[in-house]
């Protein structure tokens, strides 16, 4: 019966496995292949600890079952040996010493603008959620798109992500992983894109009840077809007025639109970047003085209800 | 009428229809069977009333395998939604609301109620003590979590279910963005529960610290009551965090606090910290009780002492502390940096040598041992394995660069069912096997427990290994479904396949033990298992005052001492016992309780405010009541003990 189960089990595994490779394991970018080497080395050491566990396991399942036994056999006591608890220790604490210098390094990794474009200054995008749409403003464009979004390959993208309501996750499995978006600061996210292709890019973080199709597409394509396609957008796309951007804010699913300007400016994103968080109505009340373009923030909370 | 409204689900379907009716009925049936039994008297006098820890034990157990039911059919509507893509079985409103219930009920009302149940019927027995040190806290604390479990419970039927996830995330589950009296229920009925297991924490500190037979010191405590002691410290330091949330949440959702909202300052990370600042330590709380069992049964059954005792106690009171350094680990993509997500990798990877140590432990156990494979046992032989896998996917999400990767996906699903599972239902299961007899005079049967193990853990394992494959390839959980192009089918009818495995294993148990209740030998001796510490020292069924005589204490297994080595367990001669009375106070005062959460979700504010006096009402009685307890003869303990030697 339990080999039949297993086999089963296996059976299933080895014909699934053969099919395409997994999305994360087949990275398009620099910071994706960061952590699918991460994910390879992790799942190699840790398939030699279930190994040794499982060996461990069955021999002492082999040698030491009752009926491999004498009637008359007494286990003895034994209290522990200081040599074996150290071993069982000092094994795990090398493999973690270990484990941890990769992790660490490849965390100042995806944090940081990838290298190896040369001093190509990065693409800035901002990219917001709101039930359950995907907002993506490219500042020196001075474009923005709905659900969808073009990239250049082989440039640093730095993504600036907030959200219009719940927490929600910005997620293109093949280029990088996630981040979350939040409505009270701005997080950062650096991407990059080394081959051209369509990629599956989704909110991950679970948002309520449109959450399963809050999804985009990506394309990313050369320098060139980017700039080509930039120039299009300006001379054919409707520009961004608030009143619009209120109208796509709306609860709902939409498909994919595009505009000329971007919403940043009726309706700038959280202030502050990495910790700078929006610290009750006093502080914004300040900045509405100094700053003119804030004027419109406190029609913003209009928008969320 | 537009009093009632609120009452009314907002999002109906023939299921939750047939539900309410199978609820009524189910009510009606029992009501007609006490009262046509004449069993109201013996529930009121011997259940209801009771601060027995092993009756309340017993209820903790009955209502956590009530809640298993439930989390569990949930678990199969979800499974069942995904089997395939497209599937129109659910819609997302009900999706969101089933995964929601079935992580609070399976982590809250199942897993917690079992570790309660079986620490409840297990430490004072195994520590030589007639009771727990508050007997009527202790039925005060089941009551309380009985009744937030009800009160969640009816959520699906009086005005609707929570459906912002089990972590209820703000704004998600703020007034934005959930209307409905939903996440109400979540705030006020978790709070109920946990105030109830504060007191517990307390309670078993208590019990443990100050209790204990004469001779046994705290490196002399059996493993079981030394996870149990490690156990409770990390309820009473975690557990309040969670009870100033959920206030924090329920001001939020009642009286427009701004502390998690979007505007007016609101912060939503700092519900998601504080959630796990509780939320990382409750993942112990759950398994080193379930670390104490398998120490228990796997001693027992390899016929051995524990290995490496010193360390084994050593590596729960590290494990202990780390949990409470890791909570970031559960967003590292919040945006905190590198700098903070290296350190919290650091910590959370750390985790993974002290529960190693743990592990070889257990297989060194083994080492030169009689190795007997009963269904107890089997459940932890298959545990090792199962657990192995899970542990070191943990690791791997440990690793925050990778992080981006698996979090908020399948693979994250697959890792804690991989390890919750395995670690604790496992264990929950192997104890309640284990300590079947015990609590109720006879064995289960074990070609059909281990026929069980088999299929629930082999179910197990088709469930959730394929989540990580699905996981890796761009799944997200909490989708209530998928197109045909994501090629995510074929893993998903894998897990499907698994669930209705589970279910089976599952409904195998109910079935062993109706059979085994009807055909079991009741002639069983006090110690079936041949076992080792001093909950087999006394009889079957166990007397109210647990044991006649306090038993002498010098060594971690006393009865194997006095099995094998002649050592005198229960040296002198019968005195008069002194045990707690019974009350009806714990009951009645967390009957208000229910009413009053009932009030709270429904903003019922006079009820509340009545209920709220009543609740200081009850205090106040007890406050004020002068019950000192009452003795047993020594000659009603003669007759008794006779009467049990003689059976």
């Amino acid at each position: 019966m339990k080999w039949a189960l297993l086999t089963l089990l296996f059976t299933i595994a080895a014909v699934l496995t053969g099919c395409e490779p997994l999305m994360v394991l087949d990275p398009k970018g620099p910071q994706a292949a960061t952590q699918a080497k991460d994910i390879m080395l992790s799942i190699g050491i840790m398939s030699v600890i279930v190994l040794a566990v499982f060996g461990i396991l069955i021999f002492m399942l082999t040698k030491y079952r009752a009926s491999k036994q004498s009637k008359n056999y007494e286990p003895p006591h034994i209290e522990g040996s200081v040599l074996v608890e150290t071993i069982c220790v000092g094994i795990p604490v090398l493999i973690v010493i270990f484990l941890s210098i990769v992790s660490v390094q490849s965390n100042y990794k995806v944090e940081a603008k990838p290298t190896g474009y040369g001093d190509k200054e990065p693409l800035i995008i901002y990219a917001s959620s709101s039930n359950w749409k995907w907002h993506f403003s490219y500042p020196e464009e001075n474009i923005e798109t709905v659900n969808y979004l073009y990239i250049p390959t082989d440039r640093p993208i730095e993504f600036k992500l907030y959200s219009y309501g719940p927490i929600t996750s910005f997620w293109i499995p093949q280029l990088g992983g996630q981040k979350y978006a939040m409505s009270d600061m701005v997080n950062t996210l650096h991407l990059a894109a080394d081959v051209p292709g369509e990629y599956m890019g989704r909110n991950a973080n679970f948002s309520g009840k449109g959450f399963a199709e809050n999804t985009f597409n990506v394309k990313a394509m050369s320098e060139d077809e980017f700039s080509k396609w930039v120039k299009e957008v300006k001379k054919t796309a409707k520009p961004l007025t608030e009143d619009k951007f209120a109208e796509l804010l709306e609860p709902g699913h939409l498909g994919q639109s595009t505009y000329t300007g971007t919403h940043l400016g009726f309706l700038p994103p959280p202030e502050g970047e990495n910790g700078g968080h929006n610290h009750g109505s006093s502080h914004s009340m300040k900045a509405e003085k100094n700053d003119p373009s804030n004027e419109s923030s406190s029609e913003s909370e209009h928008h969320h209800h | 009428m537009d009093f009632f409204d609120r009452f009314a689900i907002p999002h109906p379907s023939p299921v939750i229809y047939a539900s309410m009716v199978a609820i009524g009925l189910t009510v009606i049936v029992i009501i007609a069977g006490l009262t046509y039994f004449k069993k109201w008297g013996y529930l009121w006098s011997e259940w209801l009333t009771t601060v027995d820890h092993k009756r309340i034990g017993i209820m903790y157990l009955i209502s956590a395998l009530l809640m298993l039911f439930r989390g569990g059919v949930d678990a199969i509507m979800m499974r069942a939604q995904l089997a395939v893509p497209e599937n129109k079985l659910l819609d997302a409103q009900h999706y969101n609301e089933i995964f929601t219930t079935h992580g609070v009920v399976m982590i809250i009302f199942m897993a917690m109620p079992f570790i309660m149940a079986l620490m409840n019927f297990v430490v004072p027995l195994q520590i030589g003590a007639r009771d727990v040190a508050f007997p009527r806290l202790n039925a005060l604390s089941f009551w309380l979590f009985f009744m937030g479990a009800m009160l969640f419970n009816i959520s699906f039927v009086i005005g609707g279910s929570p459906d912002a996830g089990w972590t209820s995330y703000f704004p998600l589950a703020g007034t934005e963005f959930s209307e409905s009296v939903g996440s109400n229920y979540y705030m006020i009925a978790i709070q109920i529960a946990g105030i109830g297991t504060l007191m517990t924490g307390i309670n078993f500190i208590t019990t443990i610290l100050k209790m204990r037979a004469p001779g046994m010191t705290l490196m002399k405590m059996p493993m079981f009551t030394w996870s149990a002691l490690v156990t409770n410290a990390i309820i009473v330091f975690a557990f309040p965090v969670l009870t100033v949330l959920l206030a924090m949440g329920t001001m939020d959702r009642l009286f427009g606090t701004h502390f998690f909202t979007t505007t007016n300052g609101g912060m939503d990370m700092l519900w998601a910290n504080f959630f796990w600042v509780w939320g990382h330590p409750e993942v112990y709380i759950l398994i080193l009780p379930a670390f104490g069992i398998y120490s228990e049964v796997i001693s027992t059954f390899a016929r051995r002492n524990l290995y490496g005792y010193k360390s084994m106690v050593g590596s729960m009171v590290i494990i202990s502390l780390l949990s409470f350094l890791v909570w970031t680990h559960h967003f590292f993509t919040m945006g905190q940096g590198a700098l903070t997500n290296s350190i919290f990798s650091i910590t959370t990877m750390a985790i993974a040598v002290p529960t190693g140590v743990k592990l070889f432990n257990w297989l060194f156990t083994l080492w030169k041992g009689k190795i007997e494979v009963t269904t107890p046992m089997l459940y932890a032989l298959l545990f090792i394995p199962t657990f192995t896998i899970g542990g070191v996917t943990g690791v791997m999400l440990g690793m925050s660069a990778a992080d981006y990767q698996y979090h908020n996906t399948m693979f994250l699903v697959a890792h804690f069912h991989m390890v919750i599972i395995p670690g604790v239902v496992f264990a929950m299961l192997a104890g309640l096997t284990y300590y079947w007899p015990k609590m109720f005079g006879f064995m289960l049967n074990e070609k059909i427990g281990k026929f069980s193990a088999w299929i629930i853990s082999m179910s197990t394992l088709l469930a959730f290994i394929p989540m990580f494959f699905s996981g890796l390839d761009g799944q997200a959980r909490r989708m209530y479904t998928y197109s045909e192009s994501t090629g995510f089918g074929p893993w998903n009818m894998v897990s499907f396949i698994g669930a209705a495995g589970l279910a089976v294993g599952f409904a195998l148990i109910v079935y062993n033990i109706y059979y085994s209740t009807r055909y079991a030998s009741r002639d069983i001796a006090a110690d079936p298992w041949d076992a080792r510490s001093l909950e087999w020292a006394t009889h079957t069924p166990v007397p109210a005052y647990n044991f006649a005589i306090l038993p002498h204490v010098n060594s971690s297994e006393a009865l194997w001492d006095a099995k094998k080595h002649g050592h005198e367990l229960f040296p002198g001669e019968y005195e008069k016992i002194h045990m707690p009375n019974n009350s009806g106070v714990p009951f009645i005062m967390s009957s208000i309780f229910f009413v009053w959460g009932f009030s709270f979700v429904f903003s019922l504010w006079i009820p509340l405010i009545l209920t709220t006096i009543g609740i200081f009402v009850c205090m106040g009685l007890r406050s004020f009541e002068k019950d000192h307890g009452h003795y047993i003869s020594v000659d009603e303990i003669e007759e008794t003990e006779n009467n049990l030697r003689g059976a």
